[in-house]
């Protein structure tokens, strides 16, 4: 798969179209290259992974039921979500100048339900280290990405990272795990 | 530092504090930070919390004042008590959990027990101590602080056995906490939805000091600005990104608007107040939104026409209560600020929900702070950098003096007491905070001079 010029992953490839589930397999795939994009940067086609409905939620207590009663690292639908990631790219974002640089390793990637087959959620586990100005900071957790196909592109209906730490006093969160 | 060295360092206060300006020094140098922590969190009134936290006998939550762990605890008498978090024994802390109820307190050390007043109830292994060895001494305790005090809700302690009542001391700026609890239906406000901890590499001072900043947000939040202005209005939204794009934008108001259309207000003690920027058409889409329109129903069902609309038409934006505390009424958010060190800061945001509003109010109030004061928020996290660049750039040791003169010309009386900016960003509130620190750390304290100076070096 050549992630430089095509940052998606096919689902239909791997046999997979409207209706049929996803294996565990596509989905690690899909999660390195969306990490891979977080990586680089490339923060324009990370929006792209996701639905026109998604919502994108990093809670503020480990286990939070809900955004809307609690407070939220992170709660943006996808209005809110584009604004992030086009703040993302200004040149006169001063939080990140410098910019972070990460790097983030994924892994334990299991299938947690798929009895919607419209829908897979799928459970992985990531280590996130980010770079920027003096500092080095480290994040792990728990991500639940709940993965669709739309027109033969696995894409994100909704995705749910559970830091470690997300009930810690925390310096600014620019970079969007 | 030795005790002559603090006399001349305090003896030289004022000469640190000019009318317009200050030295940089207050910003990074541990010794003055160290008098700040004695001389102003030690003698003014310090918001630890809010009754809704401990409502029924046994509640307690662990906050700090300055750097020292506290317990604010509810007797069985209904009571507030607010406790040295440390054994009288060892010195452990007693207390290990943010929040809990309890009959009791025990250190896990050798077993010391505490009634909620903080008052010694057992010691294991009482025997061959001292003939004066005495358990129900008040030093042998878990220490209470000297005074706590409420206001509709709020609570303040305060390190000093004298000064003004908290009523006296808040003056003209009790009316803010008065605008936050007058919009609950039921006249009640809970503290609900958890809480922010953010922290930055900068000065405790930085935060109050932006705050009111109308200066600031057309130039520090522009990438957020331009992205929400450049945002599609037609794209799915589930509420969330309606209320955070709507304040972006106002951010993006042009100075002409900044300058006359907000207001800014301050008081004695080092109170203000920045009058409001949106108004409920631009922020919440009042007129439009089933649900304000429900609240403001229930709103004058009880309290009635009249009142309901004097309390809608209290428009302020942020009031800084010095030096810890910040709160703004319209979306019931608070912050706290905990100095940690000269150059370290952690501020602790929380939310209301209004007694007798309709939920979604409550999930509006919510989804505000995750934007305005989220630790990944879009606009926040600009301000941190700022916080963060100043700490750097004054280890530059470049310019000696920092400018707070914006408006210094123009600032007017207030009708009840306090300073106005005949233009709305004026830096009136930055120096009128000086004035009061000049007054906590160079006198108008509550000992002698001299009495001071002992337990300095005690």
């Amino acid at each position: 798969m050549n992630v430089r010029q095509g940052a998606q992953v096919k689902g239909e490839r791997a046999g997979i179209g409207a209706g049929k589930r996803l294996d565990v397999h596509t989905c690690e795939q899909f999660l390195l290259l969306e990490a891979r994009l977080l990586d680089e940067a490339r923060f324009d086609e990370w929006l792209a992974l996701f639905t026109p409905e998604a919502s994108y939620w990093v809670p503020s207590e480990p286990g939070q039921a809900d955004p809307l009663e609690t407070v939220s690292l992170i709660y943006d639908d996808r209005r809110l979500l584009e604004t992030r990631v086009r703040r993302l790219a200004s040149p006169r974002i001063y939080s990140q100048e410098p910019r972070s640089r990460t790097s983030r390793i994924v892994t334990n990637v299991t299938i947690e339900d798929d009895a919607d087959a419209a829908t897979t959620l799928v459970r992985s586990k990531f280590v996130l280290i980010e770079f920027r100005r003096n500092e080095q900071r480290l994040f792990g957790g728990t991500s639940f990405h709940r993965l669709t196909v739309i027109g033969g592109d696995v894409r994100i209906a909704s995705k749910r990272v559970d830091l470690v730490n997300c009930d810690a006093p925390l310096d600014g969160i620019v970079v969007p795990f | 530092m030795d005790p002559p060295m603090r006399e001349e360092l305090v003896e030289d206060v004022t000469s640190l504090v000019k009318p317009a300006a200050v030295h940089r020094s207050l910003y990074d140098d541990p010794a003055i930070f160290e008098l700040e922590l004695e001389r102003i969190f030690g003698r003014a009134w310090i918001y630890v919390g809010h009754e809704s936290q401990v409502r029924e006998p046994g509640d307690y939550f662990c906050t700090q004042v300055g750097r020292k762990p506290i317990v604010v605890v509810r007797g069985p008498d209904k009571e507030l008590h607010v406790l040295h978090n440390q054994c009288a024994h060892r010195g452990a802390m007693v207390v290990a959990l943010d929040k809990g109820r309890t009959d009791e307190f025990q250190c896990c050390y050798h077993g010391w027990t505490y009634h909620l007043d903080g008052r010694l109830k057992a010691v294991p292994l009482q025997h061959g101590y001292p003939a004066d060895f005495n358990p129900k001494s008040r030093s042998m305790a878990m220490l209470a602080v000297p005074r706590v005090s409420s206001y509709r809700g709020f609570i303040f302690v305060n390190q000093s056995d004298n000064g003004p009542s908290l009523e006296d001391w808040l003056g003209y700026m009790a009316t803010s906490l008065d605008d936050m609890v007058d919009r609950a239906p039921d006249g009640e406000l809970e503290i609900a939805g958890g809480v922010f901890r953010h922290t930055y590499n900068g000065n405790w001072k930085l935060y109050l000091e932006n705050l009111c900043d109308a200066a600031h947000p057309w130039f520090t939040h522009r990438s957020s600005i331009d992205a929400a202005q450049q945002q599609k209005d037609d794209v799915y939204t589930d509420g969330a990104g309606e209320i955070a794009i709507r304040q972006m934008r106002q951010n993006g108001a042009p100075y002409s608007f900044w300058e006359s259309q907000v207001g800014i207000w301050t008081y004695p003690n080092g109170h203000s107040y920045l009058g409001d920027y949106h108004d409920d058409k631009k922020l919440v889409a009042a007129l439009n939104d089933p649900a304000f329109r429900d609240y403001v129903d229930a709103l004058e069902k009880k309290k009635g026409k009249d009142e309901a609309k004097r309390i809608l038409e209290v428009r302020r934006w942020n009031s800084n209560v010095y030096p810890n505390l910040s709160f703004m009424s319209q979306f019931q958010q608070l912050r706290v600020i905990h100095p940690l060190a000269v150059d370290r800061t952690l501020v602790c945001t929380y939310n209301f929900r209004l007694r007798g509003a309709p939920e979604q109010m409550f999930h509006n109030t919510i989804r505000f702070a995750n934007i305005v004061n989220g630790t990944g928020s879009l606009v926040l996290t600009d301000d941190l950098e700022i916080y963060n660049r100043i700490g750097l750039g004054i280890s530059s040791e470049g310019a000696e003096w920092l400018q707070i003169g914006r408006g210094y010309q123009s600032d007017e009386p207030d009708e009840h007491g306090g300073r106005r900016g005949k233009n709305s960003t004026s830096e009136v509130y930055i120096r009128n905070m000086f004035d009061a620190w000049v007054g906590y750390i160079g006198g108008a304290g509550t000992k002698t001079k001299q009495a001071q100076l002992e337990s300095v070096s005690a």
